[in-house]
């Protein structure tokens, strides 16, 4: 590929180790930069550089293969193994173009929304939150994800908690969030402490080939399973344990919300597909049945229930907040399908719904940066106030309804299409629902800008202000990247079907390659 | 009455001059001892246990104790705020460093063997872990002050380092 040939070789090789290492760097030294100008360029210069790593690995994946990386030189099964391929690389490159897109965005939006003495610890905050998701997302060893999904988690807290200089309920929301992302991220290292108890292994691919001798019999691996999918869920906010999304999302600065919204649950979902699908073996029956019964049943209970609950907010963020548990809803139910179609419309939507969601907390921030809107029913007349930033969020309300032409319909089709392979005819039924009731919530908003007179203040109307340049590109480089995937889905759909080969090779393939076989090592208890 | 027209005078003479003497000498001994104690632990992280966290923790209790002690303002006139996040983030670069220097030297991230690659007796190794954990000493140390200092001053970091510390002449 002509393209690979641009990256230099040391990125290719060290690239996995590179794309966390820089940002959680620079993120340490911008902690003392004395310029919120400086932390700012530096920021947006990091992700960019991280999203051309990821590029370069994306396409050395495509064209080459998986690409290991051993940490230290330790070689993996004993050492720490970063690892990139076809399930990944999308997720690292999506992550790290949405944190650069975004960037660009938080210039004015950072200024307006945060206290002038806490821009640095931002910025640097935000690099943390960064790095650790795509440490999350690139490691290969079990006990590595814990510690970058602490790192994100962490940081991601206190990202949520400056949100209150804006609104005192960042505090309580992002106390919220604590509480339960703790318990979220203590189910999940319970999860790999039993996992590690019955293999002796942390690193992923060894601990599949471990397992695979065990066998699904095992109470203490189906037990792990249990822990470790209750522990992502609530990251991930699967229906019932979305509690503490709505709200977060509501009062973090909108910058981050929008990174949040587009990248957090993403990169948890991976962790789900990375754990069910080649880790644990899919054709289990404890593992088959929670997919069936667990995964997709919540997924369409929250698609409802989500979508139900998103209609009668006041405010447009929970609005979209709780739009974002109905589409993880979408997600899981095509995990839940385990077919190759479903995994594929499953993923696909992972990186569709991420461009489109943000998109619209960008345009949302916007409307706050303006006007300071954060209601529903103060959306009157935006259709002619702020004219760019209104389409632009109109067309990613489009793409979240699912109209033809849009990144939205694309992965709706395709969700579809994979439950009508597998029979499961209700399924297009409740996506036809969900999403007749996302008209009604996008229209609702869409409604208010469009149809609604413009308000007036002492008898005149106001005037158009639309949102600076810096906030209407990144919003406008979203919107037309969910039209343009959304009319030419080829590349998406390719990168989404290479991700769902790695799912349906499952567990062995690459143990046998890559790994030397190191004997288990029976659990002795003690430590 | 008379006792608070006591700590009212105690309060003008400086408290910590005339209360607590026996514990003012206690300390001043044994702050020493135990900042030595936490250099031990650290360097005998090498070959026995320890190392930098266990060591950084001893070695920020040492300047809690004096807080303790002397009050938080002494504390914060010794070790200041604004060296705290600067040795903090310093504490994460020297351990981020060392791996960028392995890169440098042509290795993997972190690879230590790359200090001494002809070594027979894995010096590299040790040079390495050396690094890192120094700065894994600074780090620590400081992000335990950092929170002890938060937790103590109350209004955190929202309020700036010059400000009156809540005590008793504020009160009055």
């Amino acid at each position: 590929m002509d393209l690979l040939s641009l990256f230099p070789e040391w990125v290719l090789v060290h690239g996995p180790a590179a794309i966390v290492v820089l940002p959680l760097m620079v993120g340490a030294l911008i902690a003392l930069s004395p310029s919120e100008k400086l932390s700012w360029a530096t920021t947006w210069f990091v992700t960019g550089l991280s999203g051309l790593m990821s590029l370069g690995l994306l396409l050395q994946v495509i064209s080459h293969g998986p690409i290991a990386y051993a940490m230290g030189g330790w070689k993996p099964p004993l050492g720490i193994a970063y690892s990139v391929d076809g399930l990944n690389a999308p997720i690292l490159l999506l992550i790290s173009v949405i944190a650069f897109v975004c960037t660009v965005y938080a210039l004015p939006s950072v200024i307006a929304e945060v206290e002038p003495e806490k821009r640095s610890p931002f910025y640097a905050a935000f690099l943390l939150s960064f790095a650790g998701l795509m440490g999350m997302v690139v490691t290969a060893d079990a006990f590595n994800v814990c510690v970058f999904l602490e790192v994100s988690s962490i940081s991601t807290y206190a990202l949520v908690a400056m949100g209150s200089s804006r609104d005192r309920r960042a505090l309580p929301s992002s106390f919220n969030y604590l509480i339960m992302g703790s318990i979220g991220a203590t189910f999940f290292v319970i999860g790999i402490g039993f996992l590690y108890m019955q293999t002796g292994t942390l690193n992923m691919m060894d601990m599949a080939r471990v397992l695979q001798d065990i066998g699904p019999g095992d109470r203490v691996v189906q037990l792990a399973f249990a822990f470790i999918v209750i522990g992502l869920g609530l990251k991930l906010a699967m229906f019932p344990l979305h509690t503490w999304l709505p709200t977060a999302y509501a009062y973090a600065p909108s910058f981050f919300t929008a990174f949040l919204a587009a990248t957090a649950t993403k990169a948890a979902l991976y962790l789900l597909l990375r754990f069910t699908f080649t880790v644990f073996d899919p054709s289990w029956h404890f593992i088959s049945n929670a997919l069936m019964v667990i995964i997709a049943g919540l997924g369409i209970l929250g698609m409802l229930a989500a979508s139900l609950q998103a209609i009668f907010q006041s405010d447009i963020r929970r609005v979209l907040a709780f739009s974002s548990v109905a589409q993880v809803g979408y997600i899981l139910l095509g995990i839940g399908m385990a077919t190759t179609l479903g995994l594929t419309a499953g993923y696909l939507h992972i990186l569709n719904h991420a461009i489109m969601k943000g998109a619209l907390f960008l345009a949302v921030g916007a409307f706050w940066y303006r006007f300071g809107i954060t209601k529903v029913s103060d959306m009157r007349g935006l259709g002619t106030t702020m004219p760019w930033t209104m389409a632009g969020f109109t067309v990613a309300g489009l793409s979240l309804i699912g109209v033809p032409g849009t990144v939205g319909f694309v992965s709706k089709l395709a969700l579809a299409q994979a439950a009508a392979e597998n029979g499961w005819w209700w399924a297009i039924g409740v996506i036809v629902l969900s999403s007749v009731l996302a008209i009604v919530y996008v229209g609702r908003m869409i409604e208010q800008a469009y149809f609604q007179p413009v308000p007036k203040i002492n008898d005149k109307y106001i005037k158009r202000n639309e949102a600076p340049l810096t906030m209407l590109i990144p919003l406008w480089t979203l919107a037309l990247a969910s039209v343009a995937f959304g009319i030419d889905s080829h590349w998406p759909t390719s990168l989404a079907q290479g991700a769902a080969q790695v799912l349906g090779d499952g567990p062995i393939l690459l143990v046998r390659e890559t790994m030397p076989a190191i004997p288990a090592i029976p659990s002795t208890g003690g430590h | 009455m008379k006792r608070a027209r006591k700590r009212a005078r105690a309060n003008k003479m400086g408290r910590s001059e005339n209360q607590h003497i026996i514990l003012r000498v206690v300390a001043k001994l044994l702050i020493p001892l135990i900042a030595v104690y936490g250099l031990y632990v650290h360097f005998h992280g090498d070959y026995g246990p320890g190392g930098g966290f266990q060591a950084g923790v001893i070695f920020a209790s040492s300047i809690i104790l004096y807080a303790l002690i002397f009050g938080l303002d002494e504390a914060k006139r010794v070790v200041p705020p604004s060296w705290i996040r600067v040795i903090m983030t310093l504490g994460g670069l020297v351990f981020g460093g060392t791996g960028v220097a392995t890169w440098l030297l042509g290795g993997e991230y972190l690879n230590y063997t790359m200090f001494a690659p002809d070594s027979t007796h894995a010096a590299g190794q040790h040079w390495g872990i050396f690094a890192v954990e120094i700065g894994v000493l600074l780090t620590v140390t400081s992000v335990i002050l950092a929170i002890f200092y938060a937790f103590g001053s109350r209004g955190g970091s929202r309020r700036p380092n010059n400000a009156p510390n809540l005590s008793d002449e504020d009160k009055s």
